[in-house]
């Protein structure tokens, strides 16, 4: 009958505290709401409430008492006679609760299993679709590209709407929604106040709430005051709500460093997005991958960082002339076959891997190009079976060294692919500081072909 | 602590004509809700309507004691932050809502809003305590829950995201031209975070079908508004927005319910957001860990005396000549549905170690 009070935790990890004082005495009644003791912690002396109502019977544990184990019975209340049945049963349900709480420390002592890393990526091996035999192509810059692949999942899906500054009536600040407010009208083309935090986490709601929202920050650098909506809200919550709540979204904008804008507007996101589980992270280089997948991110299901580069914007390259040209998601790209060297890039440094490919080509040296163009998931695989037949390998990104996906690719390459090595694997990075403005600086800064030239050099010992 | 609503309220000043219409008085929006609000302060409430507030004001109630003993005996871990002492917000506000449609939004003191909203208190217990059968199988906790299927979007930990989302699911209300309001709840801590005004600047811009609820529970954690805010009348913070506040006693689920109708009528209607201040009193402590220094044990008792909301409404029940024993009898079956939602919370098992992997991303690459 009498309900038993016990040691509480009044913090995550408290296991013991000092019964400092007991503020009401043996045969006192009790309400729900009264303090009946305080309990002291090495952080605070904190005051234990009564949540039940009765008259104090007996105290357990005389005040003054030093390291109690929370769970230790302390004093014991007996309830109204009206009461007692509910009382009863809700002495038994803490009685048990007590049982059961016991074991649970040897179950924290499963670890589960880890998934077998290949295994986990074995679902379907995604590659590129096939272009039909005669396929005629079409040069268009990166830019329309992109505008391209916005405008026909709009026409497809009613849900997808795009936001940003600039985005409407100034035809977007790098001119990338050139022509979608004509099409699809203020509705689905929302100019927003410059206040990124706010409309990311307004996008970010809204695909909660169903809708399918391209969010363009007018670069990355402006998206580190979203950043909280990207990660906090969007990226975890499928995981957070079991599967139950979604963020289908796209942000998207150039990343990176543009040209002489300096420190504060020139800076690689991708290493910091690629480690966050539950984001999609792309950096496409050329006008095909660009369109191919900003159409497969804006069907995701799930939030993509889209990471652009203003200054391959304007560069043309061939787009297949077919209709709905979707591009699998987490799938590298070889753009150039080769036997002697890896080079694996990303983004603008594809452009600069390709041309120190061709001297290299010059030297007798046959190096193989891997576009990366999703940062994750990672495409493993594709870079592990390259390895495996160029024994040596170079990684060639725009961004600093620390903490980098070379560091990433590195990693991969000591742990899956330790075997297949003839040299150590070399990363090519911008220097280890903040962009600077002027033009030589800048230049020293950041890295180039004849970098990345030597670096393969290096790892073919030539 | 003076009783609540705590404030002065602002005055209209001294000899002022009075406007003779909206259009003589240029800040007519900004006071008009509170002006209908105030001509009828108390929702003339049907003994069963007061019934059902009654009742899942103590299911509440009850369920956050609950929630505070399994905190002490170690089957609920890290924060917990209960509800006690503010469930007539809750109740007044989501009674006037239309579950099939009007989407609710709040911060990490969300068990209440989840029960206002029909969620099963066994589901959310169970999340409590970490387990398979919570509603995110265990893998969210306390501030982190979701039900889509109620419209309940969540449980939000970051101080103050949650209001930014609800904007978007507002926008998104307005996109699918759905006819749904979104009702995001913050508190008097969130209240001063940039983000906040940020979205009241694009709700009021875009005439976001949106009620912005602060509840002023009068602590950010041990920090008394007047310590953290320049302007405790929060009620006025959308006025450089040009949305219109009101001023609610927060303790009254009738006078809560009277102001959701003005509030819900006029964003329904598409004239954008508006602001609501509920001045409310959290009985326990921020969360369970929370040392009582910053305010007296007398003020805590006043609140609990004089303005408890559940006590509150039994008083007007009484005088309407409703018997006590029917009371008594609806608190013991709350008693026993919460005792059960505590069984069923401390038997499910812990989620398989594989569920470690699940949930992570949507689609497999």
């Amino acid at each position: 009958m009498a309900i038993e009070l016990k040691m509480p935790a009044l913090s995550p990890t408290m296991e013991q505290g000092n019964l400092a004082r007991w503020l009401k005495a043996e045969g006192d009644q009790i309400s729900a709401g009264d303090i009946i003791a305080e309990i002291e912690t090495d952080k605070a002396t904190m005051e234990f409430e009564a949540v039940d109502e009765g008259v104090l019977t007996k105290i357990m544990v005389a005040e003054g008492t030093e390291d109690v184990a929370v769970g230790t019975v302390i004093a014991l209340i007996a309830g109204e006679d009206e009461a007692s049945a509910d009382e009863a049963d809700e002495g038994k349900s803490q009685a048990s609760t007590e049982a059961k709480a016991e074991p649970e420390p040897e179950a924290q002592k499963d670890t589960p299993a880890k998934p077998d890393p290949l295994a986990a990526k074995k679902v379907q091996a995604a590659a590129d679709p096939d272009i039909p035999e005669g396929t005629s192509f079409t040069s268009t810059t990166v830019r329309e590209a992109l505008r391209d692949a916005m405008a026909e999942e709009m026409r497809r899906d009613p849900r997808v709407f795009v936001m940003g500054e600039e985005v409407a009536e100034y035809q977007g600040a790098y001119k990338v929604t050139q022509g979608l407010l004509a099409e699809f009208g203020p509705k689905r083309v929302i100019d927003t106040p410059i206040t990124e935090y706010g409309f990311a986490g307004i996008g970010s709601g809204a695909a909660m709430g169903g809708l399918r929202p391209i969010v363009e920050f007018m670069t990355f650098n402006f998206a580190m005051q979203a950043i909280d909506h990207i990660i906090n809200s969007a990226a975890k919550t499928n995981y957070m709500s079991g599967g139950q709540m979604r963020c289908p979204i796209v942000f998207r904008g150039p990343n990176s460093a543009a040209s002489r804008v300096a420190a504060q507007h020139s800076q690689n996101f991708g290493p910091w997005y690629a480690s966050v589980p539950g984001l999609i992270v792309i950096a496409p280089y050329d006008s095909a991958d660009a369109k191919g997948l900003l159409k497969a991110a804006i069907r995701c299901e799930d939030p993509v960082v889209f990471l652009e580069n203003e200054l391959v914007y304007g560069r043309s390259f061939d787009v297949p002339d077919v209709d709905d040209y979707v591009l699998p998601i987490g799938k590298a790209r070889i753009m150039r076959e080769g036997k002697d060297v890896t080079i694996v890039s990303y983004s603008i440094g594809v452009g600069l891997a390709l041309e120190a490919a061709e001297t290299l080509a010059g030297e007798g040296i046959d190096a193989e190009v891997i576009d990366l163009r999703t940062l994750r998931p990672l495409d493993k695989e594709t870079v592990l079976k390259s390895l495996a037949k160029t024994n040596r390998l170079v990684v060639a990104e725009e961004g600093w060294p620390t903490c980098s996906i070379a560091s990433e690719i590195i990693a991969i390459c000591m742990e899956e692919g330790f075997d297949h090595l003839d040299a150590p694997v070399m990363r090519v990075c911008n220097e280890d500081v903040p962009l600077p403005y002027a033009a030589n600086l800048e230049k020293l800064a950041l890295i180039d072909a004849a970098r990345i030239t030597e670096a393969a050099r290096k790892v073919c010992y030539r | 602590m003076a009783k609540q609503p705590s404030k002065p309220r602002a005055q209209k000043p001294k000899g002022a004509p009075a406007a003779t219409s909206a259009s003589d008085d240029t800040d007519f929006l900004l006071h008009s809700l509170q002006d209908a609000f105030e001509a009828n302060k108390r929702y003339n409430a049907s003994e069963a309507e007061m019934l059902e507030f009654y009742r899942q004001m103590l299911l509440i109630r009850r369920f956050e004691e609950k929630a505070g003993q399994l905190y002490g005996l170690g089957l609920i871990g890290g924060f917990c932050h209960l509800y006690i002492g503010q469930e007539a917000v809750a109740i007044g506000l989501q009674s006037a809502l239309n579950p099939e449609r009007d989407s609710v939004i709040t911060g990490y003191r969300d068990h209440g809003h989840m029960l206002a909203y029909g969620i099963d208190p066994k589901v959310i217990m169970a999340e409590l305590t970490g387990r398979e059968a919570g509603i995110s199988k265990g893998k969210g906790g306390s501030m982190h829950m979701f039900s889509t299927s109620h419209k309940f979007y969540g449980g939000h930990g970051i101080v103050g995201a949650q209001v930014a989302l609800g904007g978007g699911l507002a926008l998104a209300h307005q996109y699918n031209g759905d006819g749904g309001i979104c009702l995001a709840y913050f508190g008097d801590g969130a209240a001063n975070q940039g983000q906040v005004y940020e979205t009241f600047n694009m709700a009021a811009l875009w005439k976001l079908p949106i009620v912005f609820v602060v509840e002023d529970n009068q602590y950010a954690m041990g920090t008394a508004t007047k310590r953290s805010s320049a302007e405790t009348r929060f009620y006025r913070r959308g006025t450089a927005f040009r949305i219109p506040g009101m001023e609610v006693n927060g303790m009254d689920v009738l006078e809560v319910r009277a102001a959701a109708e003005v509030a819900f009528a006029h964003v329904r209607a598409g004239n954008g957001p508006v602001l609501m201040e509920c001045n409310t009193y959290r009985y326990r402590g921020h969360s369970m860990s929370d040392p009582a220094k910053y305010r007296s044990r007398e003020e805590v008792q006043e609140q609990r005396e004089l303005h408890d909301p559940i006590e509150g409404l039994k008083k007007t029940l009484i005088e309407a000549g409703k018997d006590e024993a029917d009371l008594k009898a609806i608190d013991k079956e709350i008693r026993a549905q919460v005792a059960e939602s505590a069984d069923f919370a401390e038997n499910s098992p812990e989620p398989e170690p594989a569920e470690l992997y699940t949930d992570v991303l949507v689609e497999e690459y």
